[in-house]
């Protein structure tokens, strides 16, 4: 086999192969470099000149108009109340994307289980928490405490047995994780499911033939190879829910970031500089968060059917096999090319 | 050799929707036999060997591996579907090498080979990776345990997929076309360990296109063509004698 493939090697690259020195000294001449006039882009330049220009003039305006109170940023970019509702932003949307992301996992496995009745539970939280809008739900997660005061257990219209008072949805931060979460496992359920999907389904014949059970199949085959597909587009949704964290004013909790400046703007009245240091702060988290989406797609792109290639060193395709590995790959009775020549049936 | 045949297949059949893919398929396999399945594409040859280990289900007829109904249990006359738990159970005693190798990509080629037998029949670590080593020498590969399937050439890691299929200690070894999806000169060494296999006393069924493999290896030769056995014998006289004349006209093709 070794031989065989160093052999094609050769005759694929004829300009490393030892013929290249013999008498083909003319041949291996760089070619005379071509002298043209490259194209030219005039339309480009002038579109770039009238928007930096439309741009400067927008922002010497903006750097005068005492509406955008450029004091009051200064002021209120590093105070303590913003910073620390950066912070209430930043734990909102870490705790909701793990919700988000474990019951997504769950749901999506759920959708794709033998069992009609998981996959019609799926099905129907997946249409409901997709079918109606975020900010909706939150408001109702924040109406949940006075339509259920308490939590009662027992036999449904008797007397209860327990009764325990719902802490949970008294606490808004809390509802508004729940909120935030559940919502988001939807639109996570079907970002997995495609993952769980694109795993070929030989490797789910392959774990069953072994008799791996369904859950086996899951756990140790196809979700660890489902994880270069989902895991790209799950950094996109963190950006996204940093920002959809602003919505838990319709619970309301006003602690997140947005919040609080819209609660110092209203006694300061001086709402534009607060949003402008809000967005500030907005931007600072999506920034890094988008310069670690950068390296995860850069580090899951590696060729499709063989990221694990990144596990070892990066050799090229042809190299790794042709290369010094080769002494072992013969083992069994030398079978190189002629054994398969007579047994290649066809011939 | 016991009276129980490995495979015994009773008038089996399996239609998928309107088409009917098997249409009474008998056949009987001994221990330590090699039964080798030709016949053109489409012919069934590929389901009949899915319905043994239960990938498919067998919708008519009787097929049971070592006196044991596979997918079904008798009970007073009538038959029940079996658990996912039970069908799992009966197929640890049969291994399996697919077409397209589907070695887990995610795992170097001594984890393909440990996985079952750690998490389906409980080994250790330490016992399913001393086993797996002495397989993989086996099968030539015994320096390639860390490499990844990637880094494998096709001969290689369906080689692997082969001392994965054995890790399970299977009575019974399924094969499904297990050299179509290799190059040429990488045919031969896959070969030799199959018949390195035979040799060691392995009951197979083979689903091949390799005639002179077949000529050489198998006990049975069967040739299959729109669901049903067309002829079987040894295969030195089918192959040189066939008596149908499909069976003549595929071998024309073929040989």
């Amino acid at each position: 086999m070794s031989r065989a493939e160093s052999g094609g090697m050769t005759e694929a690259d004829p300009g490393k192969g030892p013929r290249s020195g013999s008498g083909r000294a003319a041949d291996d001449a760089p070619p005379e470099a071509i002298v043209a006039i490259p194209l030219r882009h005039p339309w480009r330049i002038l579109i770039a000149v009238v928007l930096v220009l439309g741009l400067a003039v927008f922002v010497l305006d903006a750097a005068q108009r005492p509406d955008y109170g450029w004091a009051d940023v200064g002021k209120y970019i590093f105070d303590r109340r913003i910073s620390q509702a950066a912070w209430v932003t930043l734990w909102l949307t870490i705790y909701a994307m793990i919700g988000a992301i474990v019951i997504g996992l769950v749901l999506a496995i759920m959708r794709l289980s033998p069992n009609p009745v998981l996959k019609n539970i799926a099905w129907l939280y997946i249409w409901i928490f997709r079918g109606t809008p975020v900010y909706v739900q939150l408001v109702f997660w924040g109406l949940v405490s006075l339509i259920y005061p308490v939590f009662t257990i027992g036999i449904p219209f008797m007397d209860p047995w327990v009764t325990i008072p719902n802490g949970i949805f008294t606490n808004l931060f809390i509802t508004a994780v729940i909120g935030l979460g559940l919502n988001e496992a939807a639109y996570m359920s079907e970002i997995v499911r495609a993952g769980l999907l694109s795993v070929d389904r030989g490797q789910e014949e392959a774990a069953t033939a072994l008799a791996l059970s369904w859950g086996q199949t899951m756990r140790f085959v196809v979700v660890p190879q489902a994880m270069k597909i989902i895991i790209p587009p799950t950094g996109n949704e963190v950006i996204s829910m940093l920002k959809t964290t602003s919505l838990v004013a319709a619970i309301p909790l006003s602690i997140d970031l947005y919040g609080v400046s819209r609660g110092i703007s209203a006694v300061t009245f001086t709402p534009v500089p607060l949003l402008i240091v809000a967005s500030l702060w907005y931007l600072l988290f999506t920034s890094v968060l988008m310069v670690g989406q950068h390296f995860i797609e850069k580090r899951f792109s590696r060729g499709t059917g063989r990221a694990d290639s990144g596990r070892q060193s990066p050799t090229s395709d042809a190299a790794a096999p042709a290369g010094p590995a080769a002494p072992g790959a013969v083992l069994p009775g030398e079978p190189g090319a002629p054994l398969g020549n007579d047994f290649g049936g066809k011939g | 050799m016991t009276g129980v045949p490995m495979v015994l297949a009773e008038k089996v059949s399996k239609n998928f929707g309107t088409n009917r893919v098997l249409r009474g398929i008998s056949l009987e396999v001994g221990r330590g036999q090699v039964l080798c399945i030709v016949g053109p594409s489409g012919s069934g040859k590929s389901t009949f060997l899915r319905c043994i280990n239960h990938l498919e289900r067998v919708d008519g007829g009787r097929l049971s591996i070592d006196g044991e109904l596979v997918g079904y249990r008798q009970k007073g006359g009538k038959l029940y579907e079996l658990k996912l738990s039970e069908a799992a159970f009966q197929r640890r005693e049969i291994g399996m090498v697919f077409q397209r190798f589907n070695l887990f990509p995610h795992l170097t080629a001594l984890e393909n080979i440990t996985l079952a037998p750690i998490r389906v029949k409980g080994l250790s670590k330490a016992k399913a990776n001393a086993r797996a080593k002495e397989l993989l020498e086996r099968v030539g590969l015994g320096d390639k345990g860390d490499a990844y399937p990637a880094h494998l050439s096709g001969g290689q890691q369906q080689r692997v997929a082969i001392a994965r299929a054995l890790a399970m200690d299977p009575k019974l070894m399924l094969f499904d076309e297990p050299t179509s999806a290799l190059d040429p000169e990488l045919v031969g060494e896959v070969l030799e360990v199959m018949k390195e296999l035979a040799k060691s006393g392995m009951t197979m069924v083979v689903v091949t296109h390799e005639m002179g493999f077949a000529r050489e290896v198998a006990d049975t030769l069967v040739f299959m063509d729109e669901g049903v056995v067309v002829e079987a014998g040894p295969p030195r006289a089918v192959l040189s004698n066939p008596q149908h004349g499909r069976t003549k006209e595929f071998l024309s093709k073929v040989l």
